[in-house]
């Protein structure tokens, strides 16, 4: 048995039982982060806050919110919009924060592909990543549901017919997946589950499998410099702190990354109180009617790219697109074949990958958004060939890459 | 020696009871996501023909599902080929097209455009003409014929009739 004295204060008596000195060295104050990075490096605090902002948001809609397609749409309408004191203010929380928390994820996403932090030992950070992405995916899509919206009903309609996949026409999967033969009740209350249980409690496992994927190959650097931690932390703790290439999580790096939370705070309650539009739809002001479609479905800014890419082929062959586009994010690391961890600009061909696919990703996301005729849909098909040439031309590219 | 094996026999035997618990209870979960009863009885539609004008979509709801009706005017039955006339329902002289409103593609309602006299998605770009078959991708089959049983003027869909019977025969249900 473990050794208890008389404690000689609160915080003895607790770190005799929970050892939180060691806790807090271990999570904080020696978990070294190095010197050399840039604002680029707090998008991970700004999306765990963000995170804060959706569950804080959630709990409080979650008590006035009615699962139930004959009232779904007035408890979010009426009820919360206007009876509720402040519950616009969730509201838009939540939904300006779904809308931005994709934002982020996609600039974390290209600063780990421009910087290479993606090998060498941090695989499993991007893997786990990419799986964030994908239950932020299923998050942000079931959430949309709740409404009850025309935009809901007929996004829910579309996104469940994909898995009939195709020619195979497996409508049974279709109707299992929604409870029904169309969306109805019985897919609006799972759903609903699955928004506010089953996938953010995925989500949050997914956090701390990425959190202790960071902790053995720690973070990386804006030169891809090979840093030696433990002679490093050393060097810090005998008291050069000034020769030493790291500094201590906390406080040292989060008084940096909470500063730039501070400022992507700002930007997002500007966002909340001035110009919520974007992420309201108008089309979703429509009660959820099964037999009129809208005028033009489209998803929101964050799926469009890979919408476009479903697209402009026939079923079949824009469903194996689309498939492509969501699973191949996943192995960049086996895709890129060269050993450089290096900025993207420093490594020839690659550079100029990187910012195609970004300029790719852009036109596709312009795309999705228009009507699918004419000229449109032919920028479209190129972007969209494009996008699936640049994966498949990823791995010669970084091969023939001489090490830097 | 003797601990080992004893350690491993009650961990098999663990493993044996998670399985078929596993096993058992992805059953009922499957089963618990299963279309309800009374949503799969969602029975029968009836429809009069009766009032229905020429060239003019009507949009009946059936399993929660849009059902388009278009009744044809005599100039449009004169234009079409011989695959056209195969899916149309003809009830005294009078040709019918009754297809399932959803895109074949994704499940979207197209919308009809009398003039063209074409059907038209709006979400992905695909057409059918006005016996439902596909005339532009992404779409890669004809609306589908749901099953329909013609009374005089009343047509009940949900039911086989043998002008239904028919059509599934010749594979041009969809």
């Amino acid at each position: 048995m473990a050794h208890f004295t008389k404690a000689t204060s609160v915080k003895d008596w607790l770190n005799q039982r929970l050892a939180i000195e060691k806790v807090e060295k271990v999570m904080a104050s020696e978990y070294w982060i190095p010197k050399n990075i840039n604002f680029l490096w707090a998008m991970g605090m700004v999306l765990a806050i963000t995170f804060g902002l959706l569950l804080v948001s959630g709990i409080f809609l979650l008590m006035y919110y009615q699962p139930n397609v004959e009232t779904a749409f007035d408890s979010v309408n009426y009820t919360i919009m206007q009876e509720v004191g402040y519950g616009w203010l969730w509201r838009h929380v939540h939904a300006v924060a779904a809308s931005v928390v994709f934002l982020i994820i996609y600039i974390h996403m290209l600063t780990g592909i421009y910087y290479g932090s993606y090998k060498k030992g941090r695989e499993m950070i991007w893997i786990s990543g990419m799986l964030l992405f994908v239950a932020f995916s299923a998050e942000a899509f079931s959430g949309y549901m709740l409404p009850w919206g025309q935009m809901s009903y007929w996004a829910g309609m579309v996104i469940t017919n994909l898995f009939s996949a195709g020619s195979l026409e497996l409508n049974g999967v279709v109707e299992w997946i929604r409870g029904d033969y169309v969306p109805g009740q019985a897919f609006l209350t799972r759903f609903f589950m699955l928004h506010v249980l089953l996938v953010p409690l995925a989500i949050l496992a997914l956090i701390g499998v990425h959190f202790a994927a960071l902790r053995i190959p720690h973070v990386n650097n804006q030169d891809g410099e090979d840093i030696d931690f433990d002679v490093e932390a050393e060097k810090y703790l005998a008291g050069d702190t000034k020769g030493s290439k790291v500094i201590r999580f906390a406080n040292d790096f989060m008084s940096k990354d909470m500063f730039v939370v501070s400022i992507f705070l700002v930007f997002f309650f500007y966002l909340v109180f001035w110009n919520y539009g974007f992420a309201m739809d108008p089309v979703n002001f429509d009660p959820a009617d099964g037999l009129k479609t809208p005028a033009h479905i489209y998803p929101e800014w964050y799926f469009l790219w890979s919408y476009e890419i479903l697209r402009p082929f026939s079923k079949d062959v824009g469903l194996i697109a689309f498939a492509f586009a969501q699973v191949i994010f996943v192995l960049l690391p086996f895709l890129d074949r060269s050993p450089n961890v290096k900025t993207a600009n420093k490594r020839g061909l690659f550079g100029i990958w990187f910012w195609l696919l970004v300029i790719d990703m852009i036109v596709l996301t312009a795309m999705g958004k228009l009507p699918p005729q004419g000229i449109y849909s032919t920028i479209g098909l190129v972007a969209a060939i494009g996008f699936i040439g640049l994966w498949v031309i990823l791995p010669f590219i970084t091969a023939i890459e001489k090490k830097v | 020696m003797e601990k080992t094996s004893r350690r491993g026999f009650m961990g098999k035997a663990f493993g044996a009871v998670a399985a078929v618990g596993g096993v058992a209870s992805l059953v009922a979960m499957k089963q618990t996501w299963d279309p309800l009863p009374s949503v799969k009885a969602a029975g029968f539609t009836e429809v009069d023909l009766s009032s229905v004008e020429a060239n003019c979509l009507v949009v009946e709801k059936w399993r929660g599902k849009p059902i388009f009706i278009l009744k044809k005017t005599a100039e449009m039955v004169a234009q079409q080929d011989e695959t056209q006339t195969a899916r149309d329902v003809i009830v005294e002289g009078t040709h019918y097209m009754i297809a399932i409103g959803l895109c074949t593609h994704l499940g979207c309602i197209p919308a009809y455009a009398a003039k063209k006299e074409i059907f038209q998605c709006a979400c992905h770009g695909g057409e059918f003409d006005s016996s439902g078959l596909d005339i532009k991708a992404p779409p890669p089959s004809p609306l589908v014929i749901p099953p329909f049983n013609v009374k005089g003027q009343i047509v009940m869909l949900g039911e086989e009739g043998p002008e239904y019977k028919k059509m599934k025969e010749a594979g041009i249900l969809a």
